[in-house]
């Protein structure tokens, strides 16, 4: 992104399935004494219990755009509403998006990633989807859309954590590492989480891009000694880590790591790249990566939602730091042997 | 693309810059249109600023929040705004409220008849009200994107997604579904009443022809077309959105069909709003660094207005007897010429 990013109005998009306390956040983010006064687009008008002129009440209009790229969605009653609150810039300083419970993030995203007009005037901050302690296990077997927000998330409110007792606050903790190990976590109750954990986190900002592992920050303050072999349903693999955390290993959506201490060709990796989230975009909800090219003293940094790349030189690797490419990718079905090779296939010899 | 840039004291291009009588109107303006012989500035937000031969400017307050769209006859401006409500203001500064959404939802577009009939919509439901009549709706099946009257009897095209209704609001089951699969804003009729042109959200515009509702793609902008007017005569419709001015050509039976357009005025810079001239094949139109120029038709010769160095031109307007050009920029820096 460019230097204009900061005089960008950030956007965060707040989602999490039916029930898990978006509102709850929501009133509270309004509610709080910040200074700081965000305009709001809510699907469900009236749920918010806060007099503010900035709430606008959206139907969730997803078209496809006509581009020949099936997963290329974006929101267009966002685009109209951006439209009509850049009337009134100067008059709020963020922009928080709720979705409906059963709402897909991407099209969301990708509309800050599309529309030229969306782009000039806002960022997207970062995805916070609220989750549900008690039920979100359950939910995770019987509903696509709450794993696809979690999958999709930048920062993860595990809410109603009260409800639960230690070891089912564990294994619903183990079933989002399943799926998403990078979001940051935040266990709460009745949403109390600090509004500088949700809010204006920079998950999209290039800059910002700097700590691609994963989010284990939290596992020592709760350190589990628990060694008992836990029962669970389905088909998913689980191990038990010697430290005590629960391993998952979600059978539908997974994530994928890759990483190499050995430089990168550029003039291979862009087009390996490329034809990736072409041909499997579909299936890649968030891809990240900082990149050491052969030949090159800029760290590259680059992220994507489905199809959508962005991507740019970011700065002059430091003195001492290690030379290494780091690569993220978040999806559905990823096809990790073909993807693993074509890695590989890019690391000059 | 021919380069071309207009050196600031270029012998090559006229230039008429001062002869513009510069207004600072200090608030962000979105269109410009004339009521009388007053130019009226119409704000991002809450007001009006009617602007005199002598530059003087007083300022008119209209809506409680953002006004989102308008349309002027030259007689009135018809508004509709953030607020839930549809206003008009006339060319004395008289406000007059004409509707109030219940639920106080924005008022995404507005159109106005030659006849006085006016439209508004909020959401999916398109309303106009006619003289005396009450008021008839039509919800579609998206969100509205723009609203235009057609120039010959009482029928509304509304654009929406996947395509554009068109609706005779005193005819029970009237409602014509012209299909084309992408998000349709802004929506004209041609001054002849034989095509429909919709801007859509990705750059590009498109047409129907609707004796026959044969389609019309109008593609090859780099950016979202925003800004449309018919030149004299309605032989062309003139579009921003790319570094020329588009202008397609409309004179003949099958409109744009297999034909290329007119592109004039190329800068290195974005065209943001354009206005042909209410009597003569000129157009003045306005660009993203600021520039704004008036284009012969005919052989694409310019004249410039005014220098770039500020930002986009957002609103340009002739009045009726095309006399007099206002224009301003994003922030509010404009300008009046006579010609």
């Amino acid at each position: 992104m460019s230097e204009a990013t900061s005089q960008k109005i950030p956007v965060t998009v707040l989602t999490g399935y039916l029930g898990a306390g978006k509102t709850t956040l929501l009133n509270r983010i309004l509610s709080e004494n910040h200074g700081k006064k965000y305009a709001v687009i809510v699907n469900e008008f009236g749920e918010i219990g806060i007099d503010n002129d900035l709430i606008i009440g959206a139907d969730e209009e997803v078209f496809e755009m006509n581009n020949g790229c099936i997963c290329c969605t974006v929101r267009g009653d966002l685009v109209r509403i951006m439209d009509g609150l850049m009337k009134r810039k100067g008059k709020f300083d963020a922009i928080i998006v709720e979705t409906t419970g059963l709402a897909d993030p991407a099209p969301v995203a990708q509309t800050f990633f599309v529309d030229e007009d969306v782009q000039k005037n806002a960022r997207l901050d970062a995805v916070v989807t609220v989750a549900d302690a008690k039920w979100l296990s359950d939910r995770l077997k019987d509903a696509p859309e709450a794993k696809n927000q979690i999958a999709f998330a930048d920062v993860i409110v595990l809410n109603k954590t009260d409800l639960v007792n230690k070891g089912e606050l564990a294994e619903v903790e183990a079933r989002i590492r399943g799926i998403n190990p990078y979001a940051k976590l935040h266990r709460t109750e009745r949403c109390s989480v600090a509004l500088a954990d949700v809010l204006d986190r920079g998950a999209f900002d290039l800059d910002r891009i700097l700590d691609i592992e994963p989010d284990f920050l939290e596992a020592g303050d709760d350190h589990d000694h628990d060694h008992d072999h836990h029962h669970h349903h389905g088909h998913d693999h689980h191990h038990d880590h010697g430290h005590g955390l629960k391993h998952y290993h979600d059978e539908d959506m997974q994530s994928l790591s890759l990483k190499t201490d050995k430089p990168l060709d550029p003039n291979v990796f862009m087009p390996w790249l490329q034809n990736l989230v072409q041909v499997e975009g579909g299936k890649i909800l968030r891809s990240k990566g900082i990149l050491a090219f052969h030949d090159d003293d800029d760290r590259y940094v680059f992220q994507g939602v489905h199809m959508m790349l962005e991507g740019n030189h970011q700065r002059k690797w430091k003195e001492g730091e290690p030379r290494e490419s780091r690569l993220v990718f978040i999806g559905r079905e990823l096809p990790e042997k073909a993807i693993r090779e074509g890695f590989e296939s890019c690391i000059v010899s | 693309m021919k380069e071309f840039t207009p050196a600031p004291d270029s012998a090559s291009i006229v230039s008429v810059t001062d002869r513009v009588k510069p207004v600072a109107l200090g608030m962000p303006v979105t269109s410009v249109h004339f009521l009388g012989p007053r130019a009226a500035f119409v704000g991002g937000e809450e007001n009006v600023a009617f602007v005199d031969a002598k530059g003087e400017i007083t300022t008119v307050a209209v809506h409680g929040g953002g006004i989102l769209s308008t349309a002027s006859d030259g007689k009135r401006i018809v508004m509709g705004g953030d607020d839930g409500k549809v206003v008009s203001l006339d060319a004395k500064g008289e406000v007059t409220l004409l509707a109030t959404d219940p639920k106080r939802r924005w008022i995404d577009a507005v159109a106005l008849h030659a006849d006085g009939a006016f439209a508004w919509s909020a959401g999916k439901v398109a309303t106009v009200k006619s003289g005396k009549n009450e008021e008839k709706s039509l919800e579609v099946p998206s969100t509205v994107g723009g609203l235009a009257f057609a120039p010959k009897g009482l029928r509304l095209a509304i654009a929406h997604y996947n395509g554009a209704t068109l609706w005779f609001p005193n005819m029970e089951g009237s409602a014509e579904f012209l299909p084309w699969a992408g998000s349709h804003h802004a929506v004209t009729f041609s001054p002849d009443n034989k095509f429909l042109v919709t801007a859509m959200h990705e750059p590009a515009l498109h047409g129907w022809r609707l004796a026959d509702n044969r389609h019309m793609r109008m593609t090859g902008y780099p950016g979202r077309v925003r800004s449309m007017s018919w030149s004299a005569g309605g032989k062309g419709l003139a579009t921003s959105g790319a570094d020329t001015v588009i202008i397609w050509p409309f004179a003949s039976k099958d409109g744009p069909m297999g034909k290329e357009p007119a592109m004039l005025a190329p800068l290195q810079a974005r065209v943001s709003v354009v206005a042909c001239h209410p009597k003569n094949d000129i157009l003045a139109c306005g660009y993203s660094d600021g520039t704004v120029l008036m284009v012969r038709l005919e052989d694409g010769a310019e004249i410039l207005v005014r220098r770039n160095g500020t930002p986009p031109v957002a609103a340009i307007g002739w009045n009726a007897k095309g006399t007099l050009l206002a224009f301003a920029d994003e922030n509010g820096d404009g300008g009046l010429l006579e010609l």
